[in-house]
C-alpha cells in the first residue's frame, strides 16, 4: 500500500485549511454516527434491569456485571453458540474449498462454457434470499418425508443453504485475485515437474492466501449473522445465534441489559477477527470485486 | 468492466490472450503432465461448484418458477407435487392493484424503491466522505478506518436488535435525546410503528450500508496513481477541483460495480427490517422481501409468494441489464 510515500510527495503542498475542517467536522459525524448503537450496547450491557426498562441514561448509575453471567442461563447461549460455530465454520471451509477450484479453473484456463458458468454464478449473486427460500423449504420438507433424511432443521440444511450467498462470492473475488497472480509463477513450477493441482497448491495458494483470507472472513461473517435461512431452518436443537438471541424477550420483560451483554458477546469474535485482518480484506478487494 | 488493476504482467502467451483458444492451448499442452487431458481437467476443477450450483439456485429457482403456477397452500406443504395447476392465477392475484395483496405489493414495492434510492444515495455519499478524508494519512488514520468498518462488522441482529433498543418509546436512546434532552418532542415518539418506522428503518440500513461503500471506495482510491495528485498540485488544482477531475473519474469502475451491488442488496434486503421489526412490518416500512416472507410462511401460501418472487427476480434482471448497457455505454463514451 503505498502509504509512506504518499505523504512525503504530498506533504509541501498541505491540503488547505478549508478542508482541514471541513474533514474534522465530517469524520466526527461519522465515527459518531458508526459507534453510538456500540456504545449502548456496551453501556447498556453493565447496567441491572430496573436501569435499562427505565428511562436511558448516558452513564449507567450502578455498573454491574450480572448479565454477562445471566445470560447464559435465561437462553441456552452455548448452544446456540455452538450451533452457529458449526454452521459457519463448514460453510465457510465448504465454500472457499470448492471457490478455489473453481476460479483456478475459471483463471488459468480456456474451455467451452466458462463464460457461461462465471455469468451464471455472478448473476446468482443478485437474487433475492427469499427467492431460494420458500422452493429449499419444499424441497428439504419433501426430502425428509420420502427419504427420512431429515435436512430440515438440521445444521447440515443450513450449512447447504448458507452456500447460495458465500459460494458465488467467493468464487467471484478469487478469480479476480488468481488473475493478479503472474502466470509464469505456476507454470515454472509445471515445467519443474508439478501437476496443475501441485501447481495450485504450491504456487497460485500461497501466493494469494490474503485473497482467500478475505473470501474465508467475508464467507464467516455472513453465515454468523444470517437471519432469513437460520430463521425458517432451524428448530431447538439446531438454532443459531441469529434466532436464539430473540430468546431474551419473555412474556413480562425484555432484558434489554442481558440482549445487549449476549449481542457484544456474540460479536466480539467476529469484528475482531475482521478489524485484524482488514487489510487483507481491502487488498483482497483490489484485486477481485474493484475491476 | 475494464481494469483499473495494472494487468499481470503475463510472459508465456500474454499477448495471446485476446486471442484464439486454440493457439494457447498447443502451448500448454506440453507442459502438463499427460495422464490428465487439459480438455477435461478444468471441467473437473468446476465440479464440485457446479454440482452445488446446481443444488442452492438453479434446481430451487426451476421449482420456485414451477410453485408459482400452483396454489401452493398449508395442505400441499408436504407434497407439493400434487398442488394444483393455477396458471397464470398466482402473478393476477399478486398485481391486481384493485384486490388488497396486490395493492399491498404495489405499496410495498414503492416503499422498497424509496428506501433503496435513500439508503444507497446516502451510503455512496457517506462512503465516499470518508473514503476521500481518509486517503491521506495523518494521526489517528488507521484508527478511523477501524471503526468506520465497525458496522460492517457486526452481526446483522446483534447490531439491528441494539438499534432497536435504541428506538424503544421508554426507555430508547433516540427519545431520550430528542424529548429529554434537546427537547424536540412534545412527547415521547413511537418509532418503530407508525410513519415513524421508515426512517428507523432508513437510518439503521444505512448505518449497516455505508462502510461497505466506504471499503469499496478505499480500495479503488489506492489504485489512483499519487503522480496524478501530484502532477494536478503543480498545476495549482485545488483540493476540492482534484478531487472532482481526477477520484471521481478514477472511480467511475468502481462506482459502477458498488451501485449496483448496493442497489441489490438494499433492495433484497430482509435481515433489517425483520430484526427490527419482526415478520410484520409497520406498512410505512413493509419492504418487498418481508412482504413475501409474510404471505409465504405467515398466511401459508408459497405460490402466490413464489409468483412475488418470481416479479422481484424479472424486475432486479430489468433494472441490471438497463443499468448495465447505460453505465457501460457512457463509460466507452467517456474514454473515446
Amino acid at each position: 500500500m503505498p502509504e509512506a510515500p504518499a505523504r512525503k510527495a504530498r506533504s509541501p503542498l498541505a491540503p488547505p485549511v478549508s478542508f482541514l475542517w471541513t474533514r474534522r467536522l465530517v469524520l466526527t459525524f461519522l465515527a459518531t454516527f458508526a459507534l453510538l448503537p456500540v456504545y449502548v450496547m456496551v453501556s447498556s450491557s453493565l447496567k441491572p434491569l430496573e436501569d435499562v426498562t427505565g428511562k436511558f441514561q448516558w452513564i449507567p448509575t450502578e455498573i454491574t456485571i450480572r448479565p454477562y453471567i445471566d445470560i447464559w442461563d435465561t437462553v441456552p447461549l452455548a448452544h446456540y453458540f455452538m450451533n452457529s460455530l458449526m454452521v459457519a465454520g463448514a460453510a465457510t471451509v465448504l465454500s472457499v474449498t470448492i471457490a478455489v477450484f473453481s476460479a483456478y479453473a475459471v483463471s488459468r484456463y480456456r474451455f467451452r462454457g466458462k463464460r457461461i458458468f462465471t455469468v451464471t454464478v455472478l448473476s446468482t449473486q443478485m437474487f433475492p434470499g427469499i427467492l431460494f427460500l420458500l422452493p429449499l423449504f419444499l424441497i428439504f420438507v419433501n426430502i425428509g418425508n420420502s427419504t427420512g433424511v431429515a435436512l430440515y432443521g438440521s445444521r447440515g440444511g443450513l450449512i447447504l443453504t448458507y452456500l447460495t450467498f458465500s459460494l458465488p462470492f467467493s468464487i467471484w473475488m478469487l478469480i479476480g485475485y488468481f488473475d493478479s497472480i503472474p502466470r509464469d509463477l505456476d507454470e515454472a513450477a509445471k515445467v519443474d515437474g508439478c501437476g496443475p493441482l501441485g501447481a495450485l497448491f504450491r504456487v497460485v495458494v500461497p501466493a494469494a492466501i490474503p485473497g482467500i483470507v478475505a473470501v474465508s472472513v467475508y464467507a464467516f461473517m455472513t453465515a454468523w449473522g444470517e437471519v432469513l435461512f437460520a430463521s425458517v431452518m432451524t428448530n431447538d436443537e439446531t438454532r443459531t445465534l441469529a434466532v436464539g438471541l430473540q430468546g431474551y424477550a419473555t412474556q413480562n420483560d425484555v432484558y434489554w441489559n442481558q440482549i445487549m451483554a449476549a449481542s457484544l458477546v456474540v460479536s466480539v469474535p467476529v469484528v475482531a477477527g475482521f478489524l485484524l485482518l482488514q487489510r487483507y480484506l481491502v487488498a483482497g478487494l483490489t484485486a477481485g470485486a474493484v475491476k | 468492466m475494464t481494469s483499473t488493476v495494472t494487468p499481470p504482467v503475463r510472459t508465456s502467451g500474454g499477448g495471446k490472450d485476446q486471442g484464439d483458444g486454440g493457439a494457447r492451448r498447443r502451448r500448454l499442452l506440453p507442459r502438463i503432465p499427460d495422464r490428465i487431458r487439459h480438455g477435461g481437467l478444468p471441467y473437473l476443477l468446476l465440479l464440485p461448484a457446479v454440482l452445488l450450483e446446481l443444488l442452492v439456485h438453479l434446481v430451487p429457482m426451476v421449482i420456485g418458477m414451477v410453485m408459482s403456477f400452483r396454489e401452493l397452500t398449508q395442505f400441499y406443504i408436504n407434497n407439493w407435487d400434487r398442488a394444483p395447476w393455477r396458471g397464470f392465477d398466482n402473478y393476477r392475484i399478486a398485481v391486481d392493484i384493485d384486490a388488497p395483496l396486490g395493492e399491498a405489493l404495489l405499496h410495498s414495492f414503492y416503499v422498497t424503491c424509496l428506501f433503496t434510492v435513500l439508503v444507497v444515495g446516502l451510503s455512496w455519499l457517506f462512503g465516499m466522505a470518508a473514503a476521500i478524508m481518509l486517503q491521506e494519512n495523518f494521526r489517528g488514520r488507521g484508527l478511523l478506518r477501524a471503526v468506520f468498518l465497525t458496522p460492517y462488522a457486526l452481526p446483522v441482529y446483534a447490531a439491528v436488535i441494539t438499534w432497536a433498543f435504541m428506538f424503544q418509546r421508554d426507555n430508547g436512546m433516540i427519545n431520550h435525546v430528542l424529548h429529554d434532552q434537546l427537547g424536540l418532542t412534545d412527547e415521547p415518539s413511537f418509532w418503530l410503528i407508525g410513519d415513524n418506522s421508515f426512517v428507523a428503518l432508513v437510518v439503521v440500513a444505512l448505518w449497516k450500508s455505508w462502510p461497505f461503500a466506504f471499503l469499496m471506495l478505499m480500495a479503488g482510491l489506492q489504485n489512483i496513481p499519487r503522480e496524478l495528485y501530484e502532477a494536478a498540485s503543480i498545476d495549482g488544482a485545488g483540493i476540492w477541483q482534484q478531487i472532482r477531475k481526477i477520484t471521481l473519474p478514477s472511480l467511475r469502475p468502481v462506482n459502477q460495480v458498488l451501485v449496483l451491488v448496493l442497489f441489490l442488496w438494499t433492495f433484497n434486503d430482509f435481515n433489517t427490517p425483520y430484526v427490527l421489526f419482526g415478520d410484520s412490518a409497520p406498512e410505512a416500512a413493509d419492504l418487498i422481501s418481508i412482504h413475501i416472507y409474510q404471505s409465504s410462511f405467515v398466511t401459508w401460501n408459497f405460490g402466490t409468494g413464489s409468483a412475488m418472487s418470481v416479479l422481484l427476480l424479472l424486475f432486479l434482471l430489468l433494472v441490471t441489464a438497463v443499468y448495465l448497457v447505460a453505465t457501460s455505454r457512457g463509460r466507452k463514451g467517456s474514454d473515446a
